[in-house]
């Protein structure tokens, strides 16, 4: 194994160095004998699968866990990071996804929170001089905002920003962000590629865990590959090609191009919806998907894709229109399109498609309770054969089907929400966003599920941001804009360029 | 993801679910409590001492039991004490203007059971938090139950009725009896129906569970529906046992329910717990309060140690939970 050190290394001994972490929980080894350093002023890319270790391995760099066995350098010196305040000590901040502001708090009480410059009065805040703090923090990351502005009023890159100035006013020296630009538009990608590169003038060295390969070749100095736990390689990215990383992650190869078998000729029309106009925003969709296809629904964020999808599931109200399935009319709840043989997939699959807390076998049989148990009457050991099954059918990694869901990784919550409509047997599958925060490796294993499930006569409509999964996998695609249907898409027309084209708007 | 190596994840360590365990742990509680008791007091162990136990923990069971599934589903009904106060002036009206016994358990039942629609009605199709909709209930059926009875006491039913609450049949009370029958009921009905693994999945996560076809709302009215019932069939054994109805007579009741319903391990946040759990919480709450009364404590401290048995309770639920996760 190389460890290549960063372009321009200025000091040989390592910021941070963690040495033979060990996380195991009960029934995973999380991390194993992982080794990690990180030099002043550089970006370190953390690649890997959902499942690899990079979660676990940025808890233990915060003190949020601890290490179950290893050691941590910082500049040369052996040091106990055993809670979060000592790695705060030792300058390392992380970033999460989820940011930790409160909402109704300003920019300034949220980036001093704790700390706040105290008043003359004992229990005040002195307010004048927060805000000059603020603004002098803001100011050295080139965020041009009144601190005085409250964060619930903020998008979600602003709020990014504010998370870094607080990071950045406890003298942060080792920044964690991850998956950074997951909700960010390009142009504020771009802001904040602008953001770290000063960081990094600055000796602000970053941990920087992506999935994006195009964002790992264009920061990283150097970039560090976890699978199942392992540290599997340093490298350059010079010194490496994109194929050669997803090899490294996955262990195997993975078939980039998803399999698809194209159908010479669709089948019957399955889902046919006419002229629905719902109150979330959506009007006058026409949408029609036979069995035997996969169809595209795309455009951008917020164009009223979910929105069309839960209609179509009876999840929201409906104003006009109608949605003809399988010959007949459906008008209801979910309840109702799920005993037609309606699937949806949610897009927040943790909060919408499982109950994370129940195991793998409850939520499996969770919407084919009726079709399994006709009298009524449960069975477990019935639940658990079927649950059984599709554990072996969908290659869902979990040690048992009584394992808690929430314990698996993402790829495989996923199919185990897929799973659960497998078991109700439905004929018609809404995904929505299906390969959102999964691996590589998973994806095109959901896609080759997907395949199979048309090519047996099913139908998918699939919603998704990812314009190259929609162009390799459907039939043809709908693309929305502003709640409406602004075109349709053939297969020979399929580029992404036409998906862009039809989804932007033309103000 | 499917090549994760086999020796990353271990084989679950128990066999025994999650529920099992919590509930071997609450029955050597109870044991516990039992064997402590016995050296204490030499009038514990007595026959009459044991059945007069188990008819106590009987009456908080039965409105602790549907109050459970209620729980289950993330809920809470607070109405269930007002509502045993309401249905047994109207079941006890009801048999002293007929003389039926019959029709007037009948209606005491209907009464609980119409005001668990209702309720389920106010959470499902008006969307108001359970906590709130169920509270505002029941200062309605005290109000209405206050007006209804306006000070006046209904006593003296007949015989027959009263053998209900105080009767025995081969040497145990009769409401010892219906307690195992309804503990059967719905242990069977949360266990192994359709409806309670529906219900289970409600309370995990309702809006999954909606996406996941489940009708959540006529789910959580049948909840609340039986809630309801079982108070009713509480308010017919309070009846004949007190051979007598007033309208305050509620007002002791829901409190030790829910404490019944917490020392049982049915977690308030939904999805975690069994109606067996709950019987031992009955069981273990009425245990401690026989004990204090055996031993001579002042009645005054009963409130302050249920409160630390629930705190207690829970606290050891989370902690031995999140050891075996």
């Amino acid at each position: 194994m190389s460890d290549a050190l960063p372009i321009e290394v200025t000091s040989p001994t390592p910021l941070l160095e963690l040495r033979g972490i060990s996380k195991e929980f009960p029934g995973v080894k999380a991390l194993d004998d992982v080794s990690f350093a990180i030099y002043p002023g550089e970006v370190h890319m953390l690649l890997g699968e959902n499942g690899a270790g990079k979660s676990s391995l940025m808890k233990v760099l915060c003190g949020a866990y601890r290490a179950d066995s290893g050691e941590f350098y910082h500049k040369g010196e052996k040091v106990a990071v055993n809670s979060t305040a000592d790695a705060q000590k030792l300058g390392i901040a992380v970033i999460f996804q989820e940011f930790s502001l409160v909402p109704y708090l300003d920019i300034a009480q949220n980036i001093f929170l704790g700390r706040e410059p105290k008043g003359r009065i004992p229990g005040t805040i002195d307010r004048r001089q927060i805000l000059v703090d603020a603004r002098r923090v803001l100011g050295t990351i080139g965020f041009d905002i009144d601190p005085s502005t409250t964060v619930d009023k903020l998008g979600v890159a602003q709020q990014q920003m504010v998370e870094i100035a607080k990071a950045i006013s406890q003298n942060a020296r080792i920044l964690v962000m991850d998956e950074p630009t997951a909700a960010l538009s390009d142009r504020e990608t771009e802001l904040l590629f602008a953001l770290i590169a000063r960081l990094k003038a600055d000796g602000v060295s970053i941990v920087y865990i992506s999935h994006r390969m195009a964002e790992v070749f264009a920061l990283g100095d150097r970039i560090t590959v976890l699978r199942d736990g392992r540290r599997i390689d340093g490298v350059r990215p010079a010194d490496v090609t994109p194929d050669q990383l997803v090899r490294m992650m996955v262990g195997r190869n993975v078939d980039m191009t998803y399999p698809r078998h194209f159908a010479a000729k669709p089948g019957e029309v399955l889902l046919e919806v006419k002229g629905l106009t719902a109150p979330t925003g959506i009007s006058d969709i026409n949408i029609e998907v036979r069995r035997g296809e996969i169809v595209g629904l795309c455009g951008l964020v917020g164009s009223g894709r979910s929105e069309v999808a839960r209609a179509i599931f009876g999840a929201d109200p409906v104003t006009s229109g109608e949605i003809v399935f399988d010959g007949k009319t459906i008008s209801g709840e979910p309840d109702l399109a799920t005993r037609r043989g309606i699937a949806l997939i949610p897009e927040s699959r943790k909060s919408e498609g499982l109950a994370l807390l129940r195991s793998v076998s409850d939520n499996l049989v969770v919407s084919a309770l009726r079709k399994l148990f006709p009298s009524g009457l449960f069975d477990q050991r019935r639940a658990q054969r079927t649950s059984d099954g599709l554990i072996r059918q969908l290659r869902i990694a979990t040690p048992s089907a009584r394992q808690t869901v929430g314990l698996l990784s993402g790829g495989n919550q996923q199919k185990v929400v897929i799973g659960k409509w497998l078991a109700a047997g439905s004929k018609l599958f809404i995904f929505d966003e299906p390969t959102r925060g999964i691996d590589i490796g998973a994806k095109s294993e959901i896609f080759a599920l997907i395949d199979r499930l048309v090519a047996e006569g099913a139908a998918a409509l699939m919603i998704s941001s990812e314009q190259v999964e929609i162009c390799h996998v459907c039939d043809r695609a709908y693309v929305m804009r502003e709640g409406r249907i602004a075109g349709h898409l053939t297969r020979n027309e399929l580029t992404e360029e036409n998906i862009v084209r039809l989804g932007m708007h033309h103000a | 993801m499917t090549d994760i190596t086999k020796d990353a994840i271990a084989p679950p360590r128990s066999f025994l679910s999650q529920d099992a365990i919590q509930l071997f742990y609450r029955l050597l509680a109870a044991l516990l409590i039992c064997a402590v008791l016995a050296v204490l007091s030499d009038s514990f162990l007595s026959l009459g001492n044991i059945l007069n136990v188990l008819r106590q923990a009987s009456l908080t069971f039965f409105i602790a039991s549907g109050l459970t599934l209620v729980v289950l589903t993330a809920g809470l009904d607070l109405s269930v004490g007002a509502n045993v106060a309401l249905s047994a002036c109207i079941a006890g009206t009801v048999i002293h203007k007929t003389g039926s016994p019959a029709l007037g358990i009948l209606t005491g039942l209907a009464c609980g059971g119409i005001v668990g629609l209702l309720n389920g009605i106010m959470v499902t199709a008006l969307r108001i938090p359970s906590f709130i909709a169920t509270y505002g209930m029941l200062w309605v059926l005290n109000g209405l139950t206050y007006w209804y009875m306006a000070g006046e006491t209904l006593h003296g039913f007949p015989a027959g009725f009263r053998q209900i609450g105080s009767g025995y049949l081969f040497g145990l009370p009769i409401p010892v009896y219906l307690l195992l029958v309804f503990l059967g009921i719905g242990t069977l009905f949360a266990q192994r129906t359709i409806w309670g693994q529906e219900i289970y999945a409600i309370g995990a996560n309702p809006v999954a569970a909606r996406l996941s076809g489940i009708p959540v709302a006529r789910r959580l009215l049948l909840v609340y529906t039986v809630s309801g019932t079982m108070a009713g069939l509480a308010s017919i054994i309070f009846l004949s046992r007190l051979n007598s109805a007033e309208a305050d007579i509620g007002e002791s009741l829901t409190l030790p329910a829910i404490a019944a319903v917490l020392i049982g391990g049915t977690s308030l946040f939904g999805g975690v717990g069994t109606v067996f759990g709950t019987f031992i919480g009955a069981l273990i709450l009425t245990l401690v309060l026989n004990g204090m009364n055996l031993l001579s404590v002042s009645a005054n401290w009963q409130p302050l140690v249920t409160g630390i048995i629930v705190i207690l309770a829970v606290w050891l639920d989370m902690k031995t939970r999140r050891r075996t996760q």
